[in-house]
């Protein structure tokens, strides 16, 4: 099995200013106060992921989470050490980015399957297929203004789950659309998955990764701290407290992921 | 970095490499589809929801040509010297108008596509460029009036004129692109840059020959003077397209060459072109140099 993801002692910092004029910033020399501090999000990270894992990303708010991702899907560069992925990364990481309300969903979503990169043969082939994962029918060529909040999202959702990958992001809660929404949603990550795409999700809620993932890291204020057993991760968040358990129905922890 | 472990590497796999997305002018033009949908895109939506839709592309350069033409003209009477005032005016400002919206908007689109550039590994050089080509098409229906008035007016193209036009829209294009690369990504750390464009811009139009003629710069600040006027690289792009359409209008073009046209228009026109290549490329090194951070700073 060949690594699909290798990150090398990753840091990442971020500098917190306090002052934004000049004349600010001079009042605070002056007075010998800090006008910046620097923090690292990411804090000397390292862990391989092989191909076909799937990986569960957990952590408080605020531990580092999106900073990682953001690096591994090559938005951010790290400051120190190396991060390095083969093959293309797609995802739900920017569903719906880049939406122009005054389009109608037809071209929102030409232009949304070309931001995420695919080409115009890639989008030529797959059309019906995101259209009919959308559900959105006569209003696909209607403007996205009138759309309801659910169907911009389940368009953002179809055009971003259908981008062909060799790892597979997911940042976002799967908590959009409703019940059978949510469940054609799995349905079709169980579908990458099986595929042995690669997979790196991130989520507060236990029982969605439990489900999906079959190795769980913890991030804890940038530092990773748990790489393992998708149950002992749980637990090592003290995630599984308040937990009924496995017999938990099938999209819930779907739901619970907010 | 340290080496991955010996496994024998499948020929088959994609390599392992740092996920950033390539960047650079190169990369944005080996992305043509992405490009030609973000430009198509803007350019759709930009009259959306509106009834005269299309129209209004026609309508506000005309209503800005009919302002200053009342002004400049009737009010003032500063044309009244001049052959053919009208032409004079409306080709400059084809040409001013795709620098300020080049300049202005393209110093704009990092900050407004922020919502793409924090979520996405993508060329950031695409959004500069695109906002370079949505200008451009824009001149399109501006130029076409323009084309029509010039029959109307009696103009008779010549090559050499047709040649100076389209060097002035190069120079105009890759000085554009160069200052909207370089102010784009400054504006980014500091959003004063991007006021101090937009206070630029509306100097622009004052500092180029198209509301008055070359030739009164000479009389008002003498040979000095013009001098230091000419260096002024988008007041020689509008002498250029001047040459091109109102000199073409006059009834005696080669004595309104002869009179109104500086000194080595061509030898300036064409050295002011390869800086500007230089400058692209020095804006594109700043950019290349600060857009890694761009994401966190937006």
């Amino acid at each position: 099995m060949a690594n699909y993801i290798e990150v090398h002692h990753a840091t990442k910092s971020f500098t917190m200013q306090y002052h934004r004029s000049l004349k600010q910033i001079a009042l605070a020399r002056l007075r010998g106060q800090k006008t910046h501090d620097t923090f690292n999000a990411v804090d000397d990270v390292s862990f391989t992921v092989e191909e076909g894992e799937s990986i569960g990303l957990m952590g408080l708010n605020g531990s580092g989470k999106s900073t990682l991702l953001k690096m591994i899907s090559g938005v951010m560069r790290p400051d120190a050490g190396t991060v390095l992925t083969r093959g293309r990364i797609a995802g739900l990481i920017a569903t719906g980015a880049g939406f122009d309300m005054q389009l109608t969903g037809r071209e929102n979503l030409l232009l949304n399957a070309a931001i995420l990169g695919m080409s115009r043969a890639e989008t030529a082939r797959k059309f019906d297929e995101i259209v009919e994962f959308a559900e959105l029918g006569d209003f696909l060529d209607t403007a996205v203004a009138y759309y309801s909040s659910g169907m911009k999202a389940r368009l953002g959702f179809a055009v971003a789950i259908h981008v062909d990958s060799d790892i597979f992001i997911a940042d976002e809660a799967l908590a959009v659309g409703d019940r059978p929404f949510k469940r054609k949603c799995k349905t079709k990550m169980d579908e990458i998955r099986q595929a042995g795409t690669t997979i790196f999700y991130v989520s507060h809620a236990p029982g969605s990764v439990r489900k999906l993932c079959s190795r769980v890291l913890v991030l804890e204020k940038g530092r990773l701290t748990f790489d393992g057993d998708v149950d002992e991760g749980i637990k090592f968040l003290h995630y599984d407290d308040d937990e009924d358990g496995d017999g938990k129905g099938d999209d819930d922890g779907l739901g619970a992921d907010i | 970095m340290t080496a991955s472990p010996s496994r024998s590497e499948r020929p088959d796999l994609p390599p392992l490499a740092p996920p950033a997305a390539g960047s650079g002018l190169l990369e944005v033009f080996r992305q043509r589809y992405l490009l030609g949908m973000l430009v198509r895109n803007t350019i759709q939506s930009r009259y959306q929801g509106t009834v005269l839709g299309w129209a209004w592309s026609y309508l506000q350069p005309l209503v800005r040509f009919l302002m200053f033409y009342f002004v400049f003209q009737v009010m003032i009477g500063r044309g009244s010297g001049m052959e053919n005032f009208a032409i004079h005016l409306f080709a400059g400002m084809v040409l001013v108008h795709f620098f300020t919206e080049t300049f202005a908007g393209g110093t704009q689109s990092l900050v407004s596509n922020r919502s793409l550039i924090t979520k996405l590994a993508m060329p950031k050089e695409l959004f500069p460029v695109a906002r370079m080509l949505v200008s451009l098409w824009h001149t399109g229906p501006m130029l076409l009036i323009l084309v029509i008035a010039c029959f109307l007016t009696g103009w008779r193209p010549d090559l050499l004129g047709l040649a100076a036009g389209l060097l002035g829209f190069t120079l105009i294009l890759l000085l554009g692109l160069a200052l909207a690369l370089f102010f784009s990504v400054s504006n980014v750390f500091f959003r004063d840059f991007g006021k101090v464009v937009q206070t630029l811009s509306q100097f622009v139009t004052f500092s180029v020959p198209m509301l008055y003629p070359f030739t009164l710069v000479q009389d008002r600040f003498g040979e000095t003077g013009a001098k230091i006027y000419l260096y002024n690289p988008v007041a020689e792009a509008v002498l250029l397209i001047q040459r091109c359409f109102w000199v073409g209008t006059t009834d005696d073009p080669t004595a309104t060459a002869a009179l109104h046209m500086p000194d080595h228009l061509w030898t300036r026109g064409i050295v002011m072109v390869m800086v500007s290549v230089v400058l692209l490329a020095l804006a594109q090194r700043w950019f290349t140099k600060f857009e890694k951070r761009v994401p966190e700073r937006l």
